[in-house]
């Protein structure tokens, strides 16, 4: 038997905070991912019925935006800013660097579950483009061969 | 307030947070301590100063002392010779490092600042943007006291309007109509909406607002709610700006525990309260009637207008949205007047704007200009120039919707009507440079990239033209690209811009028709002879080595596939089946000896 009650008394403070605020529904999302790592269908119908709306109408929220994430994520995530500054002097190269060193298109985990890679866009740190991020440490003129040397640090 | 004989401002702006600022902060706290300094002299976190290139950078006041660069290592120094003897560390002086000239220029000498004007960005750098005493010290609220108690509604709004002032998240519409529109629609319930989306990739400036001055934004959304009769507003922040949301939140909380904000303000009898919505990654949620359904909770579709916001917006109520850079300048100019804000920038478009610069540009950051500039000082005096000796080719602005300038085309004045007229458009404010080794034909697939995946996919012109687009581009730089290829995507483009529902996909084209407009050989040499003029695209180059390889077999063991061949000392080769054209040799070679063609 699952120990919904508990798991989900999070979720459920949550809910209750936000629920009858104008707009509550992302609010409600954006906290239970902190909380939970990943909006699992379990987590949206629970939502749904907090909300006292359906799965459909919170799925279909959690599919628009990009950052509402339907899995988890990997332990670290290696974000590649793609924003304009950092494309043109060079991000592309980095991230396909990155996507060879770790054998994994971008956008998805390794087997292991240690790296996530996603391209993202502008982080506001233009001045050091080109940048990438792991977790929320944020590295600065990066370039292709440094890759290895960076993601070493953060492999167990 | 205590006083201090020295304040040390370190930048806590995101680029300088990243290069390590924080770290500054806590190692100078630590030093003032132990040099028994630390009644003496204040450091202060503040917002970004601009210059982000040079980050991590402290500011010394008085003097005005401007250290880049710097690390851990020299805080010891900057403290021991600086703050405690009087000496200036001259190795760590912006200027000295960069023209080797060891002066001790303060800011408003360097060529960086020299030229530019700042209003939006009055406050960023010089206050800390968690001191709510430090905003008002500089004028703060001032302006919200002159409105409240002494000037109707009708006239903040007529003020507004005789400023001049129009919107700076793009559409450039004049900001004192739109409080009109909006006071004359009869309701109850109003909204004021700030837009802190910034979706423009490579652009900061409304973070560095929100970060460096928060207050100042909360000030003028509650001038006005009092302009418009709205008593309560949103701000979208995008989730990719946690400093900004946390500055933001404590500047709440203090404006409202100085009754700034929130009932009966400043005993006026009006009252007004702000709440923080956060973005969720959907850049379409900048356009102003998808950002209101996204704070009311839903996908973030744009619908066509009318019914415009001022009539039927947020909850179905008149609503007025601002930009962010918009609302900074609204209490400058009640304070100092319409005039003074006219003296600035052009006849249609007063004021000053704020750019982020960016790209192949020696001085990358934000910088505040009159209208009416012309780019080449931008680019050149403020920016530095080209690093590397090479050669300029394009600057962009209006980010996805905008489009690139040529060097022949370096003096047309930064205005919106001018920029419009010459295929790119003022947009929110990024300013790209790029330079010789930059492909247009690349630039211009990159930002439809950009829009097919973030097209909603609500109007089919967009959802399905843009990608159409996008498909004849990513021929032309694999080396696929046919005849008629070029008039496909201009007959694509003006089909989208005449129909597509949103900003987003009437401007998504723009990028493609502007580097047309001036780069249509890059286009045809794609095409035609299967060549990248700017030896960028990686299916149309060649790695070759030149004589002046020594023979080092450096690049022989870099290359992943074995495709480069030839003895020691002797000219090596490389074999062009075989190369993946990953530049790994390039990379390696000491001498040089190889290029690609
Ligand atoms: C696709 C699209 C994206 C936009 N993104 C932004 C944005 O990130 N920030 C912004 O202030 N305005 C953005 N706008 C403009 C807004 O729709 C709106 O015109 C603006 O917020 C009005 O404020 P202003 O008059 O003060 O400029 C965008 C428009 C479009 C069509
Ligand atoms: S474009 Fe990469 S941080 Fe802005």
């Amino acid at each position: 038997m699952c120990d919904c009650q508990n798991a989900y008394a999070e979720l459920d403070a949550i809910i209750l905070r936000h629920k009858d605020e104008p707009g509550g529904l992302m609010p409600v999302m954006q906290e239970a991912q902190n909380a939970y790592g990943a909006l699992t269908m379990d987590i949206q119908q629970r939502i749904a019925d907090g909300m006292g709306t359906t799965l459909s109408e919170v799925y279909g929220v959690a599919t628009f935006y990009a950052q509402f994430a339907l899995e988890k994520k990997g332990k670290h995530v290696i974000s590649v800013c793609m924003g304009t500054a950092c494309y043109v002097k060079g991000a592309q190269a980095v991230l396909d660097k990155l996507a060879e060193y770790l054998e994994i298109p971008v956008g998805s985990t390794t087997s292991d579950g240690q790296f996530t890679l996603q391209a993202t866009r502008c982080l506001g740190a233009c001045g050091l483009a080109p940048v990438m991020t792991v977790n929320d440490e944020v590295f600065g003129r990066v370039t292709p061969d440094q890759v290895a040397g960076i993601l070493d640090k953060f492999q167990d | 307030m205590e006083y201090y004989r020295s304040h040390v401002l370190v930048c806590g702006g995101t680029g300088c947070t990243s290069s390590g600022s924080a770290t500054l902060l806590k190692l100078l706290d630590e030093k003032l301590a132990e040099y028994g300094l630390e009644k003496e002299v204040k450091p202060i976190r503040t917002g970004c100063f601009g210059l982000c290139e040079a980050g991590p950078v402290v500011i010394v006041y008085p003097e005005g002392t401007f250290y880049s660069r710097v690390t851990p290592r020299d805080i010891d120094e900057i403290v021991s010779e600086h703050l405690l003897k009087g000496r200036v560390v001259k190795r760590l002086l912006h200027h000295a490092k960069q023209a080797e000239t060891a002066v001790d220029l303060s800011l408003d000498e360097m060529p960086f600042y020299k030229h530019q004007t700042r209003v939006a960005l009055r406050n960023c750098g010089v206050i800390s943007p968690e001191n709510i005493d430090e905003y008002l010290a500089f004028d703060g609220y001032k302006a919200l006291e002159k409105c409240l108690l002494h000037m109707t509604p009708q006239e903040v709004t007529a003020t507004v309007i005789a400023s001049g002032l129009r919107g700076r998240g793009g559409g450039g519409f004049p900001t004192g109509i739109k409080w009109q529109l909006a006071s004359k629609s009869e309701s109850p319930v109003k909204y004021i909406i700030c837009n802190a989306d910034e979706g423009d990739p490579g652009a900061f400036m409304d973070r560095s607002v929100l970060e460096g001055d928060p207050h100042s934004v909360l000030e003028a959304m509650t001038i006005a709610g009092y302009a418009i009769g709205a008593h309560e507003g949103y701000i979208y922040v995008r989730a990719e700006y946690p400093i900004a949301v946390k500055r933001l939140e404590i500047a709440i909380e203090q404006a409202k525990g100085y009754g700034l904000l929130g009932e009966n303000i400043l005993e006026s009898g009006f009252s007004f309260d702000i709440h923080i919505r956060l973005g969720a990654g959907a850049f379409v949620c900048g356009e102003e009637t998808a950002l209101m359904v996204s704070i009311e909770g839903r996908r973030g579709e744009p619908h066509p207008k009318p019914p415009f916001p001022a009539v039927k917006g947020l909850f179905d109520m008149p609503s007025n949205i601002n930009n962010v850079e918009t609302l900074a300048n609204i209490p400058p100019i009640i304070n100092k007047g319409p005039e003074w804000f006219r003296s600035m920038g052009t006849e249609k478009s007063p004021g000053t704007k704020v750019f982020a610069l960016g790209g192949k540009i020696n001085n990358t950051g934000l910088v505040e200009v009159p209208m009416g500039t012309p780019l080449r000082t931008v680019i050149y005096d403020i920016g530095g120039g080209i690093p590397g000796g090479k050669q300029f080719k394009a600057v962009q602005t209006g980010g996805p919707s905008g489009g690139c300038i040529p060097a022949e085309l370096l003096d047309v004045p930064i205005e919106y009507d001018s920029l419009t007229a010459i295929g790119s458009m003022m947009g929110s404010g990024g300013m790209i440079v790029m330079d010789e080794d930059n492909c247009m034909v690349d630039i211009a697939r990159f930002f439809l990239d950009f829009t097919v995946d973030e097209s909603c996919g609500k109007c089919t012109p967009c959802r399905i033209g843009t990608k159409r687009m996008l498909e004849i581009l990513d021929r032309i730089v694999s080396g696929k690209g046919e005849e008629g290829d070029i008039e496909k995507l201009e007959k694509l483009a003006e089909t989208i811009k005449a129909t597509a529902l949103c900003g987003l996909g009437q401007t998504a084209p723009n990028p493609v028709l502007s580097t047309l407009r001036f780069f249509r050989h890059e286009y045809e040499a794609h095409i035609r002879d299967k060549k990248c003029p700017a030896h960028h695209c990686r299916a149309l180059l060649e790695y070759v080595i030149g004589p002046d390889c020594r023979g080092c077999t450096a690049c022989m063991k870099a290359c992943p596939v074995g495709a480069i061949t030839g003895e020691p000392k002797v000219v090596h080769h490389i074999n062009p089946d075989k190369c993946i054209r990953c530049g790994a040799c390039q990379t390696k070679c000491r001498f040089g000896a190889i290029s690609r063609q």
